[in-house]
Order: C-alpha cells, then structure tokens, then sequence
C-alpha cells in the first residue's frame, strides 16, 4: 500500500481521488475482517459522503488539507459524533456520542476520510485486545497470536494495510507495544501535546492520543495533524504543533544514544539482540552510544498498576446507566447502577476500578496511591538526570513478540509485565516512539524503543527514520 | 507494609465501586488483586517520606477560560440516548438515599 | 429558646452558593435558573464519556472576592475528585476542593460585635436536580425520580465556619451577614427560596468550658426560618437526651419543615469512604499578586463598612427604623437610601420604602434608578402622592421601570392641587360650620373629621399632610 504522504499527494496532484482510495481501503477490509475483527464499526456511508465532499472541493480548487483523502482508524475509545463509540464495552453498546473528539474534527478538517472505528481492550485496559466486549482481533501477520494491545486493532488495520494510518491511544504502552508487535510505527507523544478531548478516559494523566503508521514519515505527518494547543482540555500544552515531517531525515549524527539495561532485561533474547543491532545502526549513523542503568524504572510497573487503576475506577463511575449507554432495571437506583455495571464491565475492567478503588480507599491511600505518586516523581527525575547525559533512549518495546491467545489471560500480572518498558515513559509525560525492527520467533516483527525528554518528538522520529531505512535486518 | 488483602477488603471494595461478585468471583479477584499488590511491595517499602507526590507530569497552571456562554446539546438527542426518560428529563428508579 | 439549665449549643455552618456567572464552572452552558430542563446540558456537564472540564475565570474571580470579603489567605489550590454515586451528579464524582482550598481561614464580624471565624470557602460543582414521582412527592416513597441536570456543574463556593456560632440567633445574624457580602461581593445573588444559597448547621452541645460534644450536621436549611429552628430542635434534642443519660450519635440529620424536627438520614458508619484525590483533569490554581490585585480593586465596600456610613449619615434610630437598616444593608440597597438623604428626603421614609417596597421585589430592582426612587420618595414627601399612592408608583417602577411622574399621571394619582383643595375646604367649611367653630376652639379630634370629609369628596386624591397644613393654616 503507498504511504499517506504519497496519497495525500496524489488526491491533491488529481491522480487519485479520496473516493478511489476510500474503495480501495474498504476492499482491504472486506478482505481480512471477518478473520481478524478489526472494526467493530465500519462507516460506510458517512466515510463514502466525506470522501466525495474531499473530491468535490478538490475540483473547486479549495486546499483540502495535509491527509487530503487518506483513509483512517480511529480506536473505539474515540468520540465521533453520531458513530458508535464503545471502547469496546457491553456498558456503550449503542452509544451514538453527540459530539467529536479534537483529534478526530483535526483528522477530519484535514480531509482524511475515517473510515471506522477499531476493537482494543476494554476501555484501554489490557495488553492483547484480549479483552474487547466484542472478541479480540487477531495478529495480522499471524491470525493465532494477538495484535498487543490495547489499539490493537489500530496496530492490526495499519499492518493489514486496510488503512495506511490509525489513531491510538496509550496510557501504559498501548500504542507502542500493539505497533511493536503488528510490525507497524507507533508513537506516545509528549503528554499535552495532543489534546484528549473526546477520548474516552482510562487514567487521565497517562493517557496520550497518538499516531499509527507503516513508515515513520506518516507517523509524523499525522501526529503534526492532530497535536497542538485545543482550549478544552486543561492539560493542554499551550504551543502550536511542532514542525515533524520536515525533520524526519534529520539523522542521529552527534547524538549521544543511552543503551539502557532497563528497558531491555527481562526481554527474549531475540529481542535483546534486535535492541543491540539497532545500537549499532544508530551508532554507524553518527550516534554516541552509552550503555547506562536506571534503577528508578524498575518501580514503574507497581507505582503504575496503581495509580492507572485508580483514576480508572473515578472516571469509569459515570457509567451507571443514568444518563446513556446500557441499564440493567433494578428496584432502586443504586441496585440498578450495580446490576447495569455487574452485566456492563468484563473481568479486566472490574479488576481494575476494585484496584483503584482499594489504592484510593481510607486507610490505603498513603500506602498505595499516595507512595505510587512519590515514585512518579522519582521517575520524572530520574528521566531528567539521565537526559542531562544522553538525548534519547533506546530499549526495547515489548519483552517478547505476539504471543498466542489465552497465553496469559489467566495471570493477569503476566499480562501486566508485557508493558514493563513502555511504562516509565508514561508516568513521565515523556515521548516515546515504537519502530519495527527485524523479526523474531515465527517470523514475527519486533519493535525497538526510543524515549526522549519532553518535546522531542522531532528527534525520535528523526532516529527511527535511521532504523527504518537500515530495516532491521541481521 | 499494609497487612495481605483479604476477602472482606474485595468485597467491601465491590460494594464502593457498586458490583456484585459470585463467591467465586470473590475468591479469584481476591487472589488476583492480592499479586498485584505483592507486586507492589517495593515501592511500599521505600522510604519516600520526603518526596513530593507528582499528580500531574508537567507543571501547568492557571488554565482557565473566559465567562462566555457556548451552544448546549439538543436535548431531544440527548434524552434519545437515555435508557429511559420521561417528561423531558432522566428517569430512574426510586432513590432510597439522600444526597450528599 | 432556652435550653435546659446549664446546656451551651455550639454551631458551625457550611454554606453553600452559588456564584453569579454567566456560565457553569467547568462549560459553557449558561448558569441560569429557571430554564426548562434539560435545555443547559453539554457533553461535560452531562458527564459524557470523553468530555473534560475547563475552570471558568469568572467563578474563581468570584471565589476570591469572597475570599477577601472574608479576610481569607488566598493563595495555591488545587482541585480534588470527591467520589461517590448519586444519579444528579452525572460523573458519579464531584470536582470539589480538599486540602488546598483558594480561600484559606479569615472571619466574619456580626453587626452586634461577636466575630465567628472561617475555616475556608472553597470552590465546588453543584449536581443535577431530582424530582421524586409517587404519592408524597419526596424523595421517601417516591416510586421513581427524575433528573434534569440544568443545575449540575454551576459553581458553588462552600464557606465553612469555625464552631463559634453559640445560639440560633448569632447563626441567624452570621447567615444573613454573609449573605449581605455575598451580594456585595457581586458573587451571588443570595437567593435561598431559589437555593442559591444553602446551609448545612454543625449542632453539639456542652456545659460551658467543656470540651466540644459529639456533633450532628443538619443538612440543605433552606432559609434562615429553618436555620433557627432547626438548630434550636437540634440543642434542645441532644441537651434533652444528655440529661436522660443518653449518647448522642455522629450522624447526618434531615430537617423536616412540616414536621418541624430533625431525623436521621445517616450514620457516621454508614459515612461514604469519598475516595478523594487530584482531579487530573485540571491543573493547579496559583492566583498571582496581578489576578488578586485586580479581584480585590474590583471589589465594593462590605455591608459593615456600609451599615457604618449610613448610620453616620442617619443618626440614633429607633429599633424598627435598625431592622429596615439591616434589611438595607442586607440586599445591598443602601445607595438607594443615601441618594435620598442626599435629596433632604426624610430617613425614615428612605429606610422604610427601600426596606419594604423594594425588598418586596428584590428580582426587578435593576429597574428602578436611584433618580427615580429619589423623585418618587421627593413627591411622597411634597405631598404630591400620598403614602399608598407612592407605594404604588414604586411596585409599578420595579415592574415596569419608567418615569415616576408618568407613572403616577398614569395612575391617575395626580393630587389636587392646592388651589383645589383650597376650594373643598371652603365648600366643607360652609357646610360644616358648627364642627369648623368647635375646632377653631380647640377641639382636635375634629382635624380627622375634616380630613375625611376632604378625602370623601375627593375620593382619596387629596395628600393627608396637605390638608392638615391647610387646616392649620386657617385655624
Ligand atoms: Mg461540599
Ligand atoms: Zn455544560
């Protein structure tokens, strides 16, 4: 499949048209859905109306905008006004939201064409898509393994080229590691740089939206689409969108690279080896690289599965069966709001709000949710001290690549070690990009990570682009 | 450290964030849950006693905006989507407590 | 009330308004009462999945004004989540403050000298509002309920009193006090009947210079009549169940207007774990020395100031003439009074009209300028209205607003004029000559007879202290 870039380009030159390439995306997914369950809402009608609106103010002469009729996911856990918006919850089963998320009108009002929205975990939380209300999507490159998660759906459409980009979202590394293990680029920006009104919440101070793509340059094209300051969301980082695209080619010469022993321990070896050739890579391309050791990112997973859940469990309250979604009659309202969430969440949602809950309740509160921010401040600075020294980071994104199905659906802390190295970044506010590189067990893709302070964007970018084009080969 | 969670604590925990467990929900959460929070034993035990707890990864401040009235929603729509409504407004069953 | 020998009531108060603001705290829908339901909803105060808060200027503007109103440190705060299920708070979580409120500490001076001390006032989302459908129409017994959520994220400030207060009638003073300098402050519009303004009471008792009992919170007193008597049901309950040898429970009590008696509405055990914590959703609040400048510049004078200057201008005052004061004072109409005492109008009668006739209407006072109160009061004292008839020019000025003069010509309240009135008297004079020689002599009850005779035959339009001048004059 061409690149966005190419595409944008071709509508806007007038040698394709959004509606050719809206036919050819949808051919993509008639093709492999019914096998992987990518989508659990396909747009037809509305995706057909907009690319047709895109064509038609293209012959007026009009700019359409940088993703001018270029095909796009968007995960269920992003609100479009009047399209089925789930998060891949029984408890939304139906919900039509009045109303769109920034990024999707940014997406839209730079002439992409959503074509429909993709399956993750419920409400965002798992690592495998395992725990969609609606089925898990399957691994592109191998129907017997999960995509990762939880965009994995997201990771899944852009791998099976059914769209030549997606939009995710990350709280703990669920863009990274479902890219990472989809072969695909994915990227958590800076948190605040891209505005998350209209996502629906996990935990609210992780949760990042980000792009999808098959080559780092759509990555950044997209992700300089839907960043920016937006005035509805206070969290919102006041600049206007950095400049990517034009500094993907930028190269690592000069750079000093920090080659760190926490984010590749633990991992299969095949993966350490990846991580290893890729420091070669960078190093041959002018890099510095130092082996360094930081000890703090080792707690990131605990200070995580405990401040996750906990903002979890306050902002899944809403979903009682009030004011939308599914109700569970009962007879009175505190019954119904029991019964309604009883049926409504699956087991993982439910471990988590009781988690949060319990980190959050009188008498754990210091022990738990309390500590695990004091930890959060330690990440930070510990990102700091380290970046005094180095200017990215590079580790790998997941311990192993796609495992099988069910393979730790019963250890849920099994699961929960699969995000052991997209964590830190998250907890942090840190950027942090997943690049396809080399493949391992079953011939299966393997993803290398690259972290940079705050703002860095450009340079993360600009050293996957280096990995990129040297391909990952041994 | 926090003494092991216990099945009273899950089911106490359930009831705060409203969901019913089976016995054998119960048991399985509680074991569950349990390695979570073994898990977190090391940070438990660190001594963070002068570390400053981070809520938010970067520092802004002061995001406000101005006093100006925006569109509201369609409250038909809106109502449509309710699972039940009546008189133009959310229905629910009888409310046995009182507010806050 | 008393209560029983040797028993002390001691009170603090939470109360909350609601601030005068455009729109809600954290959208832009507006802040209005009285709409249809369900009409000022948007995906954030509606608590749709995805939606996010932003913090309205105007409401921590206001926050600080009664903040500085207040004498309170105001300064870095942050924002909490109280978590807990109620189907009017569409979240199931209220954004609330906690340990960092905007308004730390401060006091309040009663006008009869007592100071009672603030803890905080800090600012809050308010929730939807249910109606209970069933037999009684309350929330006990209703079989269903239903919610409009217009309400639901209007901002409130909560401002909470130390345990100072030591009788209903110091709460009562403490409450309308505060009131008084909510509305000076331009923070609110302190209208409890529309529940703008509500108060939670803290009600222990103990023998003075023990240690603070056991308290009980009534909460949602919903004007100041229920401030006091449920404040004093509640002394008298806790004082009368020490003295049989009973315990007083920590608990939630209910005040039953009609039956006039607290109940039961939770127990401390029963207390909801509220799970606070850092709304991430909002960033910290650091009101710099700039943003409190401007507040506090903005910022008109208190009712104590204001009682203060008007009571220099007004002299010693009899006790019926310092309650319309305090009403004055209360609804911020004091520069109604003073253009008037700047007219040489009487102050008594500036005192009175403003504490009665524009009290009566406090919703369309905008409409009435001072100049057309102070020409209003000037003709009822010239004698070109009577009392009734300037009564009337005023109700239909707030209504209506206008011109006094037009408005009285309208009414038809255009008084004789002297020549006339002189007429009648002749007339009445010549009729009635027996009574006019008995009066001439001396006998004064006779002035009442001649003054009905004048208003008979002019049907009421004649001004009462003209035609007594009248007869004086021609005694
Ligand atoms: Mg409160
Ligand atoms: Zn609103």
């Amino acid at each position: 499949m061409r690149s966005a870039v190419e595409i944008a380009r071709d509508v806007r030159g007038g040698q394709s048209s959004a509606e050719a390439e809206l036919a050819r995306s949808l051919a993509a997914i008639a093709a492999r859905n019914d096998e992987l369950n990518v989508f659990l809402h396909l747009d037809h009608q509305g995706a057909l109306e907009a690319a047709r609106r895109v064509d038609e103010r293209l012959a007026k002469g009009e700019d359409v905008g940088a993703l001018a009729g270029v095909p796009i996911a968007l995960k269920d856990n992003l609100c479009q006004i009047g399209v089925p918006t789930t998060a891949a919850s029984k408890i939304l089963s139906g919900w039509r939201p009045p109303y769109s998320a920034t990024v999707v009108e940014r997406v839209l009002a730079a002439g992409a064409i959503a074509v429909g929205k993709t399956n993750l975990d419920e409400f965002a939380m798992g690592s495998s898509t395992e725990n969609s209300a609606f089925g898990p999507t399957r691994n592109p490159h191998d129907p017997s393994r999960v995509p990762g998660g939880s965009s994995g759906g997201s990771a899944a459409a852009v791998a099976a080229d059914m769209t030549p980009i997606a939009l995710g979202s990350d709280t703990g590394g669920s863009i990274r590691q479902p890219a990472a293990l989809c072969g695909v680029v994915g990227m958590k920006p800076t948190y605040g740089l891209v505005s998350r009104y209209g996502l629906i919440a996990f935990a609210s101070s992780l949760d990042q939206i980000g792009p999808f793509a098959n080559n780092v340059s759509d990555a950044a094209l997209l992700l300089e689409v839907i960043a920016g300051h937006d005035p509805w969301d206070s969290t919102s980082l006041p600049e206007d969108s950095p400049s990517l695209l034009s500094h993907v080619d930028d190269g690592v010469a000069g750079k000093r690279i920090g080659l760190t022993r926490e984010l590749v321990d633990g991992a299969d070896d095949e993966v350490v080896a990846a991580v290893e050739r890729a420091a070669a890579v960078l190093r041959a391309a002018g890099a510095t690289i130092v082996e360094l050791s930081v000890p703090e990112f080792r707690l990131g997973l605990s200070a995580y599965y405990l401040i996750a859940p906990a903002e979890a469990s306050s902002n899944l309250a809403r979903y009682d069966g009030v004011r939308y979604g599914v109700r569970v009659d009962a007879e009175d309202v505190a019954a119904m709001n029991e019964a309604t969430r009883t049926a409504g969440f699956g087991a993982e949602v439910k471990r988590r709000i009781m988690l949060g809950t319990y980190a959050l309740s009188a008498g754990y509160y210091d022990a738990y949710y309390g500590q695990a921010l004091k930890v959060r401040t330690l990440m930070i600075d510990a990102f700091k001290r380290v970046y005094q020294d180095v200017d990215v980071l590079l580790g790998a994104t997941a311990p192993s690549v796609a495992f099988s199905f069910g393979a730790k659906t019963d250890n849920p802390l099994a699961m929960y070690l699969s995000d052991v190295f997209t964590i830190p970044t998250n907890l942090a506010g840190d950027p942090a990009i997943s690049v396809p590189f080399g493949r391992g067990e079953g011939d299966m893709p393997i993803g290398v990570q690259l972290l940079g302070p705050g703002r860095s964007e450009a340079e993360l970018f600009a050293a996957a682009r280096v990995l990129e084009v040297a391909g990952g080969a041994s | 450290m926090s003494s092991p969670l216990r099945r009273d604590d899950v089911a106490k925990v359930a009831k705060l964030a409203r969901l019913t467990l089976s016995d054998a929900e119960l048991d399985m959460f509680t074991e569950q849950l349990g390695h979570v929070l073994e898990h977190a034993e090391d940070i438990e035990a660190l001594d963070l006693a002068d570390v400053i707890p981070t809520a938010h990864p970067f520092g802004l401040v002061n995001v406000v905006r101005g006093d100006i009235v925006r569109p509201c929603l369609a409250r038909d729509e809106v109502l449509a989507m309710a699972p039940d409504a009546e008189d133009g407004r959310f229905a629910v069953p009888r409310i046995m407590g009182e507010a806050r | 009330m008393t209560l029983p020998e040797g028993w002390e009531m001691v009170v603090g108060l939470e109360v909350h308004t609601e601030l005068k603001t455009a729109t809600k705290m954290f959208c832009g829908c507006p802040n209005e009462f009285g709409a249809e339901a369900n009409t000022h909803i948007c995906p954030v105060c509606l608590g749709l999945p995805g939606s996010l808060p932003v913090l309205n200027v105007r409401a921590v503007d206001l926050a600080m004004a009664i903040g500085f109103a207040l004498h309170s440190t105001i300064g870095f705060s942050t924002f909490h989540r109280k978590n807990y299920f109620y189907p009017d708070m569409p979240k199931d979580y209220q954004i609330s403050q906690y340990d960092l409120p905007i308004n730390k500490g401060g006091f309040l001076d009663l006008p009869d000298g007592s100071r009672v001390s603030i803890e905080r006032a800090h600012l809050e989302e308010d929730t939807g509002k249910s109606t209970h459908l069933g037999a009684s129409g309350r929330i006990r017994g209703a079989d269903r309920s239903l919610v409009d959520y217009n309400r639901s994220g209007v901002p409130l400030v909560e401002i909470v009193s130390g345990p100072d207060i030591r009788s209903s009638a110091q709460a009562r003073a403490y409450a309308s006090e505060l009131r008084g300098i909510l509305i000076a402050a331009g923070a609110s519009d302190g209208r409890m009947e529309e529940g703008s303004m509500r108060i939670d009471a803290n009600v222990s008792v103990r023998h003075p210079d023990e240690p603070f009992g056991t308290r009980c919170e009534i909460k949602n007193l919903n004007s100041l009549r229920s401030l006091v008597r449920a404040i004093d049901y509640e002394a008298l309950r806790q004082s009368e169940l020490l003295d049989a040898g009973g315990t007083i429970r920590q608990e939630t009590r209910h005040w039953d207007e009609n039956l006039e008696a607290t109940s039961t509405m939770r127990t401390k055990e029963e207390a909801e774990d509220y799970r606070y914590f850092r709304e991430p959703d909002l960033v910290d609040l650091i009101p710099d020395a700039a943003w409190r400048e401007r507040v506090a510049l903005s910022l008109g004078a208190m009712p104590a100031q204001r009682r203060a200057s008007l009571l220099a201008r007004l002299g010693e005052l009899p006790a019926a003439q310092r309650d319309a004061l305090g009403v004055v004072i209360d609804l911020g109409f004091d520069h109604f009074v003073v253009a008037a005492l700047d007219a040489d109008v009487d102050g008594g009668l500036a005192l009175a009209r403003a504490a009665n006739e524009l009290a009566s209407d406090v919703e369309h006072v905008e409409n009435l300028s001072t100049e057309a109160y102070v020409v209003t009061l000037t003709m009822e004292q010239n004698g070109e209205l009577s009392a009734t008839q300037a009564k009337t020019v005023l109700l239909e000025l707030l209504t209506n607003g206008g011109d006094p003069r037009a408005v009285a010509l309208a009414k038809g309240f255009e008084q004789l004029s002297s020549d006339s009135l002189e007429a009648t008297l002749d007339g009445l004079i010549a009729q009635y000559s027996d009574e006019w020689s008995r009066y001439r002599g001396g006998d004064e009850k006779l002035a009442q007879f001649f003054i009905g005779q004048v208003m008979k035959v002019t049907r009421g339009q004649a001004n009462g202290k003209a035609v007594i001048a009248q007869l004086q004059s021609r005694r």
